[in-house]
């Protein structure tokens, strides 16, 4: 029997999420339909695109600092932070 | 063949843009032609800054910024919000005495000169700007300093329907006497030709003495209220001045979203589009060396764009030395978009026959002339 547990406990807008060891923020942001990560600045809901690391628009608050969802393994207890939820933006 | 207008002015950036408003202001029919190739207006930083490095310079800034101070009340009145001009004012960050005391020459230069500006001890200027990191000497603030998002500006000072402006996107192949001959083999006449397409100029126009500076620039996510200033170190006048070589200063600016935008390098001769990640690296160096924080933030995007730089740093402003009919408002370098309105009232004067708001000499495209007597 492996000692890590199946499934890692964090948190999106403050609700709890499990997801599998080796989840990328992105899939378990997709957990939550239509998986908005980040809102514009016109107001427009946006959701990871690109995959890669390259569009940026799946950029999320994870423990207080700016990272992108799809290039971010899923960690046990994280507290990720999309637009939606985001009344004050994270400082530097 | 009849006249188009009375103006012709190849260039709808800034300068170009400004140039038509302020003829047109005068009375006089512009058509703008512009190949939309993108110029130093579309990938520059939009600082609005009063600088001091020579008599000239300061007073083509200083006129200026009263002018965008009035440019930016009538974008707030039209609704052009897109412009995002901001008066956020600048910060002179000193590291140490020795930049401190350029800080107070500074401060007394500037107010001789009836700019608004103060000095900020250390601990001011760390209560100011907390993305700062502690330590350093001070600053000099000079609160009428500005920014603007110069692509929007430009196109706002083309829009106004009470103004007898034409515009037109065609790339020019050859200035002819008053006249332009387009890609298309067609011709547009006018009564005088302004030259104001920034590094393209000298394409169509090979006497210009323009030499490209290249620079790169970096914009962050949103972070509002990370930065307040335009916050520069003093040595950038020392980078900005050079006239060899590769340099970079310390220069960031806070967007009204909240994005950070980073700055500067200057690069000669180089007027390929890629951006060089080792002297990217070396620029973001720099900035964190006034602000570690930023280390912490996540980088959007890079790109870089092309200054035309004239020998001694001084645009080119007024008639062409030997082509009648032609004007010049070229070789802004990096401060284009804060000239441009003092520009284009200088040029509109000159054109006109008006009475001048300055000296003209420092800025005659004459003076790089051979045999030219000053």
């Amino acid at each position: 029997m492996t000692a890590f547990p199946e499934k890692l406990a964090l948190w999106i807008d403050q609700v709890p999420v499990a997801v599998a060891r080796g989840t990328s923020v992105a899939a378990a942001l997709a957990q939550r339909p239509p998986g908005v990560a980040r809102v514009s600045v016109r107001g427009e809901e946006r959701a990871p695109l690109c995959g890669m690391g390259i569009c940026h628009e799946c950029r999320v608050t994870i423990d207080g600092r700016r990272m992108l969802a799809c290039q971010t393994v899923c960690e046990d207890g994280m507290d990720i932070r999309t637009g939606l939820a985001e009344t004050t933006e994270a400082g530097p | 063949m009849s006249r188009v207008a009375d103006v012709l002015v190849i260039g709808a950036g800034i300068v170009g843009a400004a140039c038509a408003r302020a003829l047109a202001e005068r009375g006089l029919s512009v058509h703008v032609i512009d190949a939309r190739r993108g110029g130093a207006t579309a990938s520059g930083m939009g600082h609005l800054v009063v600088m001091d490095d020579n008599p000239a310079e300061l007073e083509l800034s200083r006129l200026s910024l009263e002018a965008w101070r009035r440019w930016g009340a009538d974008m707030q009145r039209d609704g052009a919000s897109g412009c995002d001009y901001m008066q956020c004012g600048t910060l002179w960050v000193a590291q140490d005495d020795a930049e401190m005391a350029a800080a107070e020459d500074k401060r007394e230069r500037l107010q001789t000169h009836g700019i608004a500006c103060e000095l900020l001890g250390s601990e001011a200027l760390a209560a100011r700007e907390p993305l700062l990191r502690a330590g350093l000497a001070g600053a000099l603030r000079v609160p009428g300093d500005a920014i603007v998002y110069a692509p929007n500006a430009a196109g706002w000072l083309l829009r106004d329907s009470n103004l007898p402006i034409t515009q037109e996107h065609a790339r020019v192949r050859r200035i002819e006497d008053r006249a332009v001959e387009l890609e298309d083999g067609s011709t547009r006449r006018a009564g005088a030709v302004v030259l104001a397409a920034g590094m393209h100029s000298a394409e169509l126009c090979p006497d210009l003495p323009l030499r490209p500076k290249k620079g790169q620039l970096a914009i962050t996510d949103r972070y509002p209220g990370a930065l307040h200033h335009q916050v520069v170190e003093l040595g950038y006048v020392t980078s900005a001045h050079n006239h060899e070589g590769t340099s970079v200063a310390f220069n960031v600016q806070p967007r009204p979203t909240g994005q950070l935008l980073i700055g500067s390098s200057r690069e000669f001769d180089n007027v390929r589009p890629e951006v060089d990640a080792a002297l990217l690296a070396r620029m973001l160096r720099r900035a964190l060396r006034y602000a570690p924080a930023l280390a912490q933030l996540q980088v959007l995007r890079t790109w870089t764009g092309i200054r035309p730089a004239s020998p001694d740093g001084l645009p080119l402003i007024g008639a062409h030395p030997t082509r009648d009919g032609l004007w010049l408002a070229v070789g802004h370098e990096g401060l284009g978009v804060t000239t441009a309105p003092a520009t284009a009232e200088l040029l509109a004067a000159l054109m006109a026959g008006d009475t001048l708001s300055f000296d003209p000499a420092p800025v005659a495209p004459g003076r790089f002339a051979r045999g030219h007597r000053a």
